[in-house]
């Protein structure tokens, strides 16, 4: 049915920490790894040894390059922010209502988006409608595959309970994905949001995304000393200071 | 695995699927990391095993869990189509691909038929080099039982600056070695990493430093990774960094911003060095026991360093008790880097950092070392005696690795970071820099470098180890090499990783001598471990009058179709890291932590044959062990000439390197309960298996800081058998046994350097870290080649291993070089142009891209992406053989002539590290052609085929 | 957008004979025997082979049968079903007609609607998508509708002309040029959307605008994928003005002249007119693709 639910119990998703992200792939080439063996058809490569392999993946980690406006102080440097990307389980999720067959969906349980791959027909227009690039075409069995935010791993009572969480948090070594329940205000996620301001994407094409990304830190010439305030050497340097040599002495006998 | 939709509406899902038949942990091999990995399997239809998926392990101690996408593409690398299938006998020229397919028995008959006249007439006719494998305590106790005195691993190309700076000064490295103190440093200063060993430790780390609000500074001329997520970049011109970080300890010093207690306590700053003229000059002044002496404040007389109570002169010039004068090492220190050179102001210039940067860090690093200073209450006892009632912690840490070490000054460069985290005090303080055992480990502690060679026989010694003087050269009665790479001689006299980058060089001139076999693992010495690429392939190939190749006889083993396997003679096919036991042994370089004691096993998760039809691969190490016993090497045979060790399995557990002390430290003992000593255990491994494949046990409280010089922690190493009696030192600011060797360049001593070195020896040997510009920036014209070149590791590959595995290579399957905005423009190049980019050396057609965040004179590329064509069984097509390329063609082994008629070596003088970083390079824009990279190295035949079509991991079980 | 020929074809034929659907069951047209059943075939074998195309592009065309479920809230489904219907109603008044000789005026409105509201479908499975900014407004519907309905007219006008029929060479003309209006006014409208039309651009994608401008520095992957490949088709200035011009002179200009001259020298010249529109229109509905930009590729720094 590809009418969206008018509400979901509960809001699953991922909050992605843009900070801290430090662009090593490792939660691009989990997912892979769990999906191409996890839930529908594997994620497939065509000439994959070739000189145009082509594979499907449910997560794609881009990098960009920004560049501030110059300070006060002079120009600023550019600066990388690694951006992971995948499916963020919208509310009001253009891939779902565009389907012409029913496969595609969002559960009312935990809002997740997900695709029935026994009745999807490959036609390709979801993919066309998320604004995102969050769904890709399976091309060997012709089915479209997104993100689902491992629910064959989440609710999975074969695994520990600790492991019940998307493949892509469970790998990530820098721990810049978190995921949760982003419909409840007091879950962790929702207060990490909250705390770090936390934003959506492309707000300006209405799908109301589950997923956030929390905003990399003030970097470089907006940011005082470790710990806040400017410091510099002449505030911390000791008043008697005249010759090192000198002081040396002083201080030595201080210590004891 | 869905249902019906039995009413209309969601489709009902089975949100519990079967996961897998059984998981087996072990250790990745994806890299140098080594996390713990849980491997899935699932019996397939044939009732062969297949993997099905690899997570981190939780329990493990390097990763806890987490696992980065190359452990997690570690399904590609095991199912990869570039895998060897059988021992392969050459059939074409070298380099041509063309092999026959053997059984092991021939191999290792033509192995033995080559390697045993030689030893029974000179070992050292051998050459056996190992590139990044992790079971170094095994192959060179292999070359040792041999005789050869030619043997080491691939470190001295790799980042030996490191290695031996950080030995000399805190005895220990930076590497794996050590840790930051994650959990408790406010500041963090990282130099020259891109990724690297100790992989996902690092990213841990910074992210659980930076969601606790802790500051990352990331000092590389690349803004990427690490740096990218650094709360503050210093983009740095490559090879400079020594002169900016003897600039903030000009600033520390000149304010006074220094850990005075630390300094006297922890450091060798206190000791007197001698100041008579003549052979002692610069030596420390020792007592009848040969112990260092000090200027006692309290007593007003020369003490040992080690009395307890002591109150230590920092300056001063003191009567010596050979009646001379000496000062302290510290008032040597203070003159030197006061001095202008050393300002902010009169390096920012060269640096690239501006000198108000430089000021406001140092003022950073002293006001989070001094004034977020803390303690951790617990009573502890130093090596002295003297009683403290805590550990003062000084949160401030530092990590650095090759983009600091890979340069002609990077030895010099590392020691003169090690000062600065010790005038700050942090190092194994809390919140600083901590070792992992077995490190700290005084240079005292390691063995001097050995090359004894005689036939027939053993050497007389470890290889590799860490000269103290002048007389523990590798050098004949007539000051020619020992060793065929030339380590250990006045060229790089600690060169104590060897120098596997000049090996195939000297062996090809047959200088100092000819060799008659190279016996290579896993080193890809044909393409990306090798400077001048190019040359290297030729120098393989290259043939004497005689028709015969230069270099007679090529063993190499390895586990895939690399580069490399196309020169070999004889090609002996290793297992995946699946198929394998290793061990990650505390003889070698161990899986410890800051507060643990750890050391890991790999076992065969699945058997090779089930693995691809016709597959016939053995374990290297079990290979060499036989080849061992073949030869009839002691240690490898009993006394009746039988195999002692059935495989490396059989090793690992019944192997004793002193008496208790075998490779594994866990489950010793008859019954498994001893811990680093014991008898041998033969259910040792099943206990590493049940356990995850790792054993640790964690360092008792009161040991855990201070290491060197807390007695507890003496006693525990020693009860974990990495000492036989405490060996508690100091850290060395100043370092003597550099300093004897500059002595013997000023002319002291047996042993001195020949004349034409004798300028650089003096003037390299300094024992206080001092700076100069990297030789190739320095021999080349900076109008002619403005831009520095590097490469970095990218995060998701590691070296050329990545390129066959199917879901890397979609990642990164071709490289640009990527370049400042600035230098493009200038250029007239935009994105995706092709540009060549020369050196003094050579010149490679290249694509670009443009970067901002990159110090606008350095260009840089991602390391080991290019191919060549038919090599790791990919389509000659492939982007990587056809756009991807190697720096590494532009880098030679030697400097540009200088006009004296010598050739001078690119590497560092003190340790012999190919200074690959030094490169500098400029740029032209190509005219329009084929857009295909440059040069073109032609094809090999694939002795496996060509991967082909597509990959549905996951299909067999659907 | 990639311009896949399954979908180009698609689009333009089921267009095509969805239009003269529409026009002949409201009556256009000779009421004669050769005429009748050939029209009504041309009319059902054209859109017929339309739908067919459009399958095409399925990854698995077993199950294009499902595409009649979701009539409720996709427009895909929608045009599905009422493609169908307007088949059939348009088929069973042409079976009337052909074989009974009787026009059904109130089946004919009926097949006639269905029709419409089938191109008008086609034409909002683009407009609906605010991913893609050159379609997602409202002259992409009058776009589709009046060149369906346009190239109906044509059609019936060649078949008419061969058989020496009144092929209402005026009315075509008025129609080519009503169209040639309403081409002008979505290409008018189309280059102004640019991808910013809904305030997307780099910025808004990534959320880091705050921080500065921003630029890609590296793809995810090096190689292709999926979304490159389908969503950010590349098509060089030069040759979508090429194709731009010839798609005019041949889809409208050419068939204009002809549709006049037809009136002095013969209704055949009707035949040519169509081959010239449908072939122009296949040029200028690949360009409708492959000029189309998605707001994804942004995330590939397509600005």
């Amino acid at each position: 049915m590809t009418t969206l639910p008018e509400s979901t119990q509960r809001k699953l998703g991922l909050v992605i920490d843009l900070d801290i992200c430090v662009g090593c792939h490792a939660c691009a080439v989990s997912c892979k790894e769990w999906n191409t063996g996890g839930y529908g058809a594997p994620l497939a490569d065509t000439d994959a040894y070739g000189a145009d392999p082509v594979g499907a993946w449910l997560n794609r980690v881009h990098t960009f390059e920004v560049q501030p406006p110059p300070s006060p102080t002079g120009p600023a440097p550019a600066q990388i922010v690694h951006f992971p990307k995948s499916c963020l389980h919208c509310d009001d999720a253009p891939c779902v209502t565009v389907c012409p067959t029913g496969a595609s969906y969002k559960r009312v349980e935990d809002g997740i988006v997900l695709v029935n791959e026994d009745h999807c027909m490959g036609c390709g227009l979801c993919a066309w409608a998320c604004p995102y690039g969050a769904r890709e075409m399976d091309p060997l069995a012709g089915v479209m595959k997104k993100c689902t935010l491992c629910v064959d791993r989440i609710y999975n009572e074969n695994l520990p309970e600790e492991d019940r969480i998307p493949a892509c948090v469970r790998s990530c070594p820098a721990g810049a994905r978190h995921f949760g329940d982003l419909g409840d205000p007091d879950s962790d996620v929702s207060q990490l949001v909250t705390e770090r301001g936390g934003f959506d994407l492309m707000p300006e094409q209405g799908t109301k995304p589950t997923n956030k990304y929390l905003p990399p830190r003030p970097r470089d010439a907006q940011l005082g000393g470790c710990g806040g305030g400017a410091v510099n050497l002449a505030e911390l340097a000791e008043p008697e200071v005249k010759g090192f040599l000198g002081w040396l002495d002083k201080a030595l006998e201080r210590i004891g | 695995m869905w249902g019906i939709m039995a009413d209309g509406s969601q489709p009902k899902l089975d949100t519990s699927p079967h996961v897998s038949d059984e998981i087996r942990k072990t250790t990745c091999y994806m890299c140098a990391c080594r996390c713990g990995i849980d491997v899935h399997l699932r019996d397939g239809a044939d009732g062969k095993r297949v993997v099905s998926y690899i997570e981190g392990n939780r329990d493990h101690p390097v990763n806890r869990g987490v696992l980065c996408a190359k452990g997690s593409a570690g399904i590609m690398q095991h199912y990869s189509p570039a895998r060897l299938k059988k021992p392969l006998k050459r059939t074409g020229p070298r380099g041509s691909g063309q092999f026959q397919e053997i059984e092991w028995d021939e191999a290792l008959e033509i192995a033995t038929g080559w390697l045993d006249p030689i030893r029974r007439s000179d070992p050292s006719k051998l050459a056996f080099f190992t590139g990044r494998d992790q079971s170094q305590s095994l192959t060179s106790w292999w070359a040792q039982q041999y005789g050869t005195p030619n043997y080491a691993a691939h470190g001295g190309f790799c980042s030996v600056n490191m290695a031996a700076a950080g030995i000399y000064t805190l005895g220990g490295a930076f590497w794996e070695f050590g840790t930051p103190d994650w959990e408790r440093t406010r500041l963090f200063m990282i130099f020259g990493v891109a990724e690297d060993h100790d992989s996902n430790p690092i990213k841990i780390g910074i992210g659980q430093l930076k969601t606790n609000g802790g500051k990352v500074i990331g000092v590389n001329p690349v803004r990427t990774g690490y740096n990218a997520v650094a709360d503050e970049w210093v983009g740095i011109t490559p090879g400079t960094d020594g002169l900016f970080i003897l600039a903030m300890v000009h600033e520390l010093l000149r304010t006074g911003h220094v850990d005075l207690d630390y300094l006297c306590r922890w450091t060798n700053a206190p000791y007197l060095v001698d100041r008579n003229p003549g052979a002692s000059f610069g030596l420390f002044v020792r007592d009848g026991d040969g112990k260092p002496l000090v200027w006692d404040r309290a007593s007003g007389q020369v003490q040992p360093f080690d009395k307890p109570g002591l109150k230590p002169a920092l300056k001063g010039d003191f009567p010596s008790p050979d009646g001379g004068r000496a000062v302290p090492v510290f008032e040597l220190m203070a003159e030197k880097y006061l001095a202008p050179e050393y300002t902010p102001d009169a390096v920012a210039e060269r640096c690239g950092v501006t000198a108000a940067t430089i000021k406001r860090l140092a003022a950073e690093l002293a006001d989070v070392a001094f004034n977020q200073a803390f303690e951790i209450e617990l009573p502890w006892t130093d090596f002295r005696g003297e009683k403290h009632e805590s550990f003062i912690g000084r949160p401030v840490s530092f990590h650095a690795m090759r983009g600091i070490s890979a340069h002609s000054n990077g030895f010099q460069t590392c020691r003169a970071l090690h000062v600065l985290q010790l005038l700050l005090g942090t190092v194994e303080a809390p919140g600083g820099f901590r070792f992992k055992p077995p490190y700290p480990k005084p240079v005292e502690a390691h063995p001097a470098p050995h090359s004894k060679s005689r036939p027939d026989s053993p050497l007389n010694g470890p290889h590799l180890g860490f000269p103290r003087s002048p007389d523990d050269l590798a050098l004949r009665e007539d000051g020619s090499p020992v060793r065929i790479d030339k380590a250990f001689t006045w060229d790089a006299p600690m060169s104590i990783h060897g120098m596997m980058h000049m090996v195939i060089a000297n062996a090809h001139a047959g200088d100092p001598y000819k060799i008659d076999v190279l016996f290579i693992y896993m080193a890809n010495m044909a393409w990306n471990s090798s400077m001048n690429t190019a040359g290297v392939i030729d120098m393989l190939t290259d043939k004497d009058d005689s028709g015969a190749y230069k270099i007679p006889k090529i063993i190499y083993s390895d586990a895939y179709s690399s580069e490399m396997v196309a020169y070999a003679d004889l090609v002996l096919p290793d297992t995946t890291y699946l198929e394998r036991h290793d061990c990650i042994s505390m003889l070698d370089r161990p899986i410890c932590e800051a507060d643990a004691a750890a050391d890991a096993i790999r076992w065969p998760v699945v058997e090779p044959a089930t693995q691809a039809e016709g597959r016939d691969v053995r374990g290297f190490q079990s290979v060499l062990i036989d080849l061992g016993a073949r030869l009839q090497l002691p240690s490898f045979v009993d006394e009746a000439g039988n195999p002692k060790y059935r495989d490396y399995a059989d090793y690992i557990v019944n192997h004793e390197r002193r008496p208790g002390v075998g490779p594994l430290a866990g489950w010793r003992g008859e019954d498994g309960e001893a811990t680093g000593r014991g008898a041998v255990n033969p259910r040792q491994l099943e206990r590493y298996i049940e356990n995850g494949s790792f054993f640790q046990t964690h360092i008792p409280e009161e040991a855990r800081f201070f290491k060197p010089f807390n007695a507890a922690y003496q006693d525990w190493a020693v009860k974990m058998g990495f000492f036989d009696k405490p060996q508690p030192y100091i850290f060395q600011i100043y370092v003597e046994p550099v300093r004897k060797f500059q002595l013997a360049a000023e002319g002291h001593g047996e042993r001195q350097p020949p004349e034409h070195l004798r300028a650089q020896v003096k003037a390299a040997f300094d024992p206080l870290p001092v700076w100069w510009q990297p030789f190739e920036q320095a021999a080349v014209s900076g109008e002619e080649f403005p831009l520095h070149a590097i490469t970095q590791r990218p995060a998701a590959m590691y070296h050329s291993w990545g390129t066959q595995n199917a879901w890397l290579r979609q990642i990164h399957g071709q490289n640009p070089l990527y370049v400042h905005g600035s230098v493009l423009e200038a250029h007239g190049l935009k994105d995706g142009d092709w540009a060549y980019l020369i050196s003094h050396h050579g010149r490679i057609k290249v694509p670009v891209a443009r970067m901002d965040a990159l110090n606008p004179h350095t260009v840089w590329t991602w390391n080991a992406i290019g191919k060549r064509e038919g090599a790791w069984a990919l389509d000659p097509k492939a982007p990587e053989a056809q756009k991807g390329f190697l720096l590494n063609h532009l880098i030679h082994e030697l400097l540009p002539p200088k006009g004296d008629g010598l050739r001078w070596s690119n590497s560092d003088p003190v340790t012999g590290q190919a200074a690959w970083y030094d490169l500098r390079v400029k740029i032209e824009k190509a005219e329009a052609g084929a857009e295909v990279s440059e040069p073109r190295i032609g094809r090999q035949k694939s002795p496996v085929g060509q991967g082909s079509g597509n990959v549905a991991h996951g299909e067999g079980w659907k | 957008m990639h311009p896949a020929p399954s979908i180009v074809l698609f689009t333009v034929l089921s267009g095509l004979g969805l239009g003269q659907m529409a026009w002949l069951s409201l009556g256009l047209g000779p009421d004669e025997g050769l005429f009748r059943w050939i029209a009504c075939a041309l009319a059902l074998a054209v859109a017929g082979s339309g739908g067919l195309c459009s399958t095409g592009h399925l990854g698995r065309r077993d199950r294009a049968w499902r595409a009649f479920s979701q009539w409720r809230s996709s427009w895909l489904s929608r045009e599905a079903c009422l493609m169908v219907a307007a088949m059939a109603a348009f088929g069973l008044y042409a079976a009337i007609w052909c074989l009974g000789g009787v026009r059904l005026w109130g089946l004919g409105i009926v097949a006639s609607v269905l029709a419409v509201a089938t191109i008008y479908s086609t034409a909002m499975i683009y407009a609906q998508l605010k991913t893609v900014p050159r379609w997602s407004m409202t002259p992409t519907a009058w776009l589709f509708l009046a060149v369906g309905l346009t190239g109906g007219l044509l059609a019936s006008g060649a078949v008419a002309g061969l058989i020496g029929g009144a092929v209402h060479g005026w009315w075509t003309a008025l129609a080519l040029v009503i169209t040639i209006g309403v081409v002008i006014w979505w290409q008018t409208a189309a280059a102004g959307a640019v991808r910013s039309a809904d305030g997307s651009t780099m910025e808004t994608a990534t959320g880091l605008g705050f921080m500065g401008r921003v630029r890609l520095f590296e793809a995810p992957h090096t190689g292709s994928n999926y979304l490159l490949k389908e969503m950010a088709y590349e098509v060089g200035r030069n040759r979508a003005f090429e194709l731009r011009r010839i798609g005019a002179a041949l889809g409208f200009l050419t068939p204009l002249v002809f549709s006049v001259a037809a009136l002095l020298v013969g209704g055949w010249l009707m035949a040519l007119a169509l081959v010239a529109h449908v072939v122009g229109m296949l040029a200028l509905r690949w360009l409708f693709f492959a000029e189309a930009e998605h707001v994804q590729a942004l995330y590939y720094g397509r600005k």
